[in-house]
């Protein structure tokens, strides 16, 4: 194959295949939301449609949930603004599948003699790119809420507004950790960073070098996915549904999607920041090497696997986390989530800009 | 002892590690993965019944939808006297009183039609019917159903349980 068609055939391939698998995920998530809930609650979930007198444990509930929202009546509200209204759902699910693009999924493979990287685009602003998509969500929510002319949703979009911006700049300061001790805001490169051992025992993943990062960063992320304890913008029990009360039918979906996308891409992110991404703990290219000096070689095809399956493994777990944490604990009261974000991460955010540094200067001498 | 000051037990001031919530947090993870684990091994344990096809027992005495009882010979014990519908406080009971084919019997019920979507379930009308023809001990309540005619039930239907 020529040149310009196999890198268009690979580009094309590879956004199939991840968005496949994002797409894929949300679907499974829903249903394992719904079920996780109800086993976590002492109930069962769903459990009743069925292809042809097969249940499966509720599989099929996320088809039936599709097919519901497709056959519902598009609906707008005579106060809507009619174009802001219709926009908003698009600027909710865009943003959120955007970020899929800058994740590496495994280490680069051989394709008829070239190396292909298992990632859409290795951009050299690598996490920045993140934020700035991830900085474009809050419009979808502020947008619905505004658009939608009732006051609940309104309500909703100040505080999603308000409380966005707020984790964003935890957010992007947690992170300043990560990129200092290794050295880049490239994903592949953090992700070969991650390879090596810390102290000749530990795996040198981002959650042992930066632990108070980690922590600081999981919860911006929930906050910015709006996900308990930070759906104040859905907020139930006072503001109806927040943000989408006015929504039905299709648009309703997607704004579903988009919080799903959140959790997936959220789990892809985590992942391949603070828990070496690809990286098989004391796997390197030609086999198991323990710290002890034992090692097992392991032809490359199996090493590959088990690096696309230590990802997904770990992919899984997080979208999981946010489900667990989901049904675990309440959701916070809106002046404790602005003096949580303004008045506690934030300052521990720059104390741990401080303390890398320091130490980094110390270890450098 | 004076009136008017109650000591009311408060929650302890949490201490360092408690107020930074993160061990609290874990410990709470801990407690709902043991309940998902759980109900997930024992599937029986769950609480919640699978209703239409698993029914709770209720208790004996509870007053769930009409039965009219027959005599022996198979027609309705009931005489068409409407002491049930005038004791009824909603006003659910609709009886057409004809002349019994029976000699020993002055009447009997051509319609004897129960509106479900207006009784109150307060069993008056078992207390009032002076030959025992009425009773709600079927053990169950109203079903749904997708029409209002579908629930006004009638003499056969009443019969029939």
């Amino acid at each position: 194959m020529s040149g310009p068609l196999f890198d268009l055939t690979v580009a094309i391939a590879r956004i199939a295949v991840f968005f496949a698998f994002c797409f894929g995920l949300v679907v499974v998530m829903t249903w394992v939301e719904r079920k996780g809930a109800a086993y976590i609650q002492d109930r069962r979930g769903p459990n009743r449609a069925d292809i042809l007198g097969v249940r499966a444990w509720g599989l099929f509930h996320p088809l039936a949930d599709a097919l519901k929202f497709l056959f519902k009546e598009d609906f707008i509200p005579d106060n809507a603004h009619r174009l802001f209204y219709q926009l908003a759902p698009m600027f909710s699910l865009a943003p959120a599948i955007l970020g899929i693009a800058i994740i590496p999924f495994g280490p680069d493979v051989t394709v008829l003699g070239r190396k292909v990287a298992l990632q859409i685009a290795d951009l050299n602003v690598g996490i920045l790119y993140l934020f700035a998509v991830s900085g474009m969500t809050v419009y979808g929510v502020v947008l619905a809420g505004w658009a939608s002319g009732s006051k609940y949703p309104l309500l909703g979009g100040l505080r999603s507004s308000a409380q966005m911006l707020s984790y964003e700049v935890s957010m992007g300061l947690s992170l300043m950790g990560i990129f200092m001790v290794f050295e880049s805001v490239r994903m592949s490169q953090i992700v070969t960073g991650q390879g090596g051992l810390l102290f000749g025992v530990l795996p040198k993943w981002g959650v042992f070098v930066q632990p108070l990062g980690f922590i600081l960063f999981l919860v911006a992320q929930y906050a910015e996915a709006n996900r308990t304890p930070f759906d104040l913008p859905e907020g139930e029990s006072e503001l109806v549904a927040g943000y989408h009360t006015e929504y039905g039918s299709f648009k309703f979906s997607m704004f579903m999607m988009a919080e799903y996308l959140h959790m997936v891409v959220g789990a892809a992110v985590v992942a391949t920041l603070f828990f070496g991404g690809w990286q098989f703990p004391y796997l390197a290219d030609a086999g198991f090497l323990f710290p002890g000096g034992a090692a097992v070689t392991l032809p490359p095809a199996a090493v590959f696997l088990l690096r696309i399956g230590a990802f997904v493994a770990k992919v899984l777990f997080f979208a999981w986390l946010y489900v667990w944490v989901r049904w675990t604990i309440p959701r916070f009261r809106y002046d404790q989530v602005m003096r949580l974000g303004w008045k506690v991460m934030l300052p521990l955010a720059l104390l741990n800009i401080f303390a890398t540094g320091l130490i980094m200067l110390l270890l450098k001498k | 002892m004076t009136i008017g000051i109650k000591k009311v037990a408060r929650p302890r001031e949490m201490s360092f590690p408690e107020s930074l919530y993160l061990v609290e947090i874990v410990k709470g993870l801990g407690v709902t993965m043991g309940h998902m684990l759980g109900n997930i091994v024992r599937q029986e344990g769950i609480k919640t019944i699978e209703y239409p096809e698993v029914r709770r027992r209720m208790p004996p005495r509870f007053r769930g939808k009409h039965r009219l009882m027959k005599r022996e010979n198979g027609s309705p014990r009931c005489v068409a006297c409407y002491c049930c519908a005038t004791a009824c406080p909603a006003k659910c009971i609709t009886i057409v009183a004809g002349e019994s084919p029976d000699p020993a019997v002055e009447k009997y019920p051509v319609r004897f039609d129960i509106d479900m979507l207006r009784c109150v379930f307060c069993g008056m009308c078992v207390e009032a019917c002076p030959c025992d023809a009425i009773r709600m001990d079927t053990g169950w309540f109203t079903p749904p159903d997708d029409t209002r005619e579908k629930l006004i039930f009638t003499i056969d239907m009443l019969l029939e349980k």
